[in-house]
């Protein structure tokens, strides 16, 4: 099971280059949120992902086959940054866009402050 | 008890309080002037409290050390906790006459004491996840500060700077699951623990350097410094004075801790790599602090060439250089902060940012002049100021260490530091009188205060060694017995 989802994180990593390495600022945001998603799944699988019972002390469940509690603790905050980091980028680049006219990365070179 | 936390409390509780009346002028300026006041009394109180009763220990809902979060201040931290509350300190007042109202009344403050609230938690944290969160916090109030104004510049560099950031924060993110899956725990002393009993196999090793890329890119080290110099040009001085003085900062702080604490085991490679890769660091930085014409821009490849002095007594790694880097650090942090106070005063008198467009300030300016030629000759390390014993102890940590070229590189790399910084004094102060447009006096001598009274705590650093010693050497002895760190925060249960 590992081995799959080392494939499938790979595969987003993967997307993700492609795509902040694109032109497009909008491209480049959508990249950073594969990106994301890629780190959360890989904290997931690296706690194990053996056992399959909910962390929760309830119903019987066993301490032997309850889940990682703590990888999933750190997604949830994990997440909740990057969500975060997302809504002021995607508003960054709407404002930019009103600003400079262009969402094309290329064009943002601009140099009239230096001379 | 809980005293490491005040420097992080004091300031989020201004912060909160400064969001509630942002248009009141004088409530945010006074309220943070009186929360940084009083974040540096504390991290002062905290100086002499760890100096008198050994490490601070302080673990959240007094959970048993490895489950719960520890915030730790050794000496190490609590000497970066009171830098950059000083610095702080500094800019706030500084930002008084430079920022403008516009940026003041929307929530300009908070930003400031929010960052503070993140560089002291990342330099106080015990844990590798908390590390992370504390970075987050400091980035984001970084990202605010970069772009309020809404400067087209402004725009355009904060994309870069966040696009980078953001990149940087997944790799964390990735390293602290690899690190955990290999070692099974967040807590730094335990993890320093652990990885000294598996004895750091390759794939520890190869964790550290997934580290370095992810502090160096915060850090500016050689191949990573890509983003720092456009970013750097885009936010108002003030700004730019602290992110100068304490973002790469942090990332310095996060390499020292991982590669004195953790990865230890494999010293013959990893400790290379990081001594090769800090005097590229300084290649680069020398390089592009000679090319460019504009003061922000000298300034700001100095800071790369100062990550790079700081990282190599890391590399070298024996006590006269750990010793040379705790005392390096602080230096460069204050004088950055100055020199680019001292460079905002300039733009301020010039109206403009280009060198070759400048000159003849000394006539009507003599003190501005000399303080300026007092920062410059402190940062290359001109022996009765603060530079000099840093980089005199890093030097000998060289040689100690065997490592003749790049000790000697080091010192002619003050040559060129010397020289761009010079250069600044010789173009704008000397040569023939440029036309500028009249400036109010009453705002240039505000502005002159708190830059002349940081570069004289920059003189008295450097007079005054003797009685700071004390203090980096117990520095030193953390970084350099990891024992000492893994004893205090695993021993006090």
């Amino acid at each position: 099971m590992e081995i799959l989802m080392a494939f499938v994180i790979g595969f987003l990593f993967f997307a993700a280059i492609y795509l902040i390495l694109s032109k497009s600022l909008l491209r480049i945001i959508i990249g950073t949120g594969l990106l994301s998603h890629g780190a959360h799944m890989l904290i997931l699988t690296m706690g194990g992902l053996g056992s399959d019972a909910p962390p929760v002390l309830a119903d019987g469940v066993s301490n032997s086959s309850m889940a990682d509690p703590l990888p999933q603790a750190l997604i949830l905050t994990a997440i909740v940054i990057s969500f975060g980091v997302t809504a002021f980028f995607l508003v960054l680049a709407y404002r930019a866009y009103q600003e400079l006219k262009t969402d094309n990365i290329d064009e943002m070179r601009g140099e009239e402050h230096d001379e | 008890m809980n005293s490491p936390l005040l420097p992080i409390i004091i300031p989020f509780a201004f912060a909160i309080l400064l969001m509630f009346a942002p248009k009141q002028l004088m409530f945010q300026r006074i309220g943070a002037m009186i929360g940084a006041i009083l974040t540096v009394g504390a991290s002062v109180w905290l100086l002499q409290k760890v100096a008198t009763d050994g490490i601070q220990v302080v673990t959240f809902g007094s959970w048993p050390v490895p489950y719960g979060i520890t915030m730790v201040s050794d000496m190490v931290s609590i000497l970066f906790v009171l830098t950059s509350s000083i610095i702080t300190l500094f800019a706030i007042w500084y930002s008084y006459r430079t920022i403008g109202v516009g940026r003041e009344q929307f929530f300009y403050y908070p930003g400031i004491l929010l960052m503070l609230v993140g560089v002291n938690g990342a330099f106080t944290t015990g844990d590798i996840f908390n590390l992370f969160v504390f970075f987050e916090v400091l980035l984001m109030a970084s990202y605010l500060l970069s772009v309020l104004g809404g400067e087209k510049i402004q725009f355009r560099e904060s994309i870069k700077y966040i696009l980078v950031n953001v990149v940087s924060s997944a790799f964390f993110v990735i390293t602290v699951a690899m690190l955990y899956s290999v070692v099974g725990t967040l807590n730094m002393a335990d993890i320093a623990q652990k990885v000294s009993e598996v004895n750091q196999p390759g794939i520890l090793t190869a964790i550290a350097i997934m580290l370095l890329v992810v502090f160096g890119l915060k850090a500016a080290i050689f191949p990573l410094f890509f983003w720092l110099p456009s970013s750097y040009s885009g936010p108002p001085l003030p700004v730019l004075a602290l992110f100068g003085a304490l973002l790469t900062k942090v990332g310095v702080y996060a390499i020292m801790r991982t590669f004195t604490l953790f990865f230890v085991g494999d010293i013959a490679f990893t400790h290379t790599l990081l001594l090769y890769l800090s005097v590229a660091t300084i290649v680069v930085g020398c390089i592009g602090a000679l090319a460019v014409w504009d003061v922000k821009k000298i300034i700001i490849y100095n800071i790369v060439i100062a990550v790079g002095v700081i990282l190599y007594g890391i590399a070298t790694y024996n006590d006269t250089g750990l010793l040379g880097s705790m005392f390096y650090v602080v230096h460069d942090m204050l004088i950055k902060a100055a020199l680019f106070f001292l460079v905002g005063i300039i733009i301020y008198i010039t109206g403009q940012t280009n060198l070759k467009k400048m000159g003849g300030l000394m006539k009507h300016y003599p003190s501005l002049g000399w303080l300026y030629l007092i920062a410059a000759f402190s940062l290359a390390g001109i022996p009765p100021l603060s530079g000099f014993i840093g980089k005199m102890l890093l030097v000998k940590g060289g040689f100690e260490a065997e490592q003749t070229a790049s000790s000697i590189w080091i010192l002619l790399s003050s040559l060129i530091v010397l020289l761009s910084v010079i250069r600044i004094f010789v173009y704008a102060f000397w040569g023939k009188e440029k036309e500028t447009t009249p400036i109010n006096r009453s705002v240039y001598w505000q502005l002159w205060i708190p830059t002349a009274l940081l570069v004289a705590l920059t003189i008295v650093y450097g007079v005054g060694a003797d009685a700071v010693m004390p203090y980096m050497a117990k520095a030193a002895e953390t970084l350099a017995n990891p024992q000492i760190y893994i004893d205090a925060v695993k021993g006090g249960q």
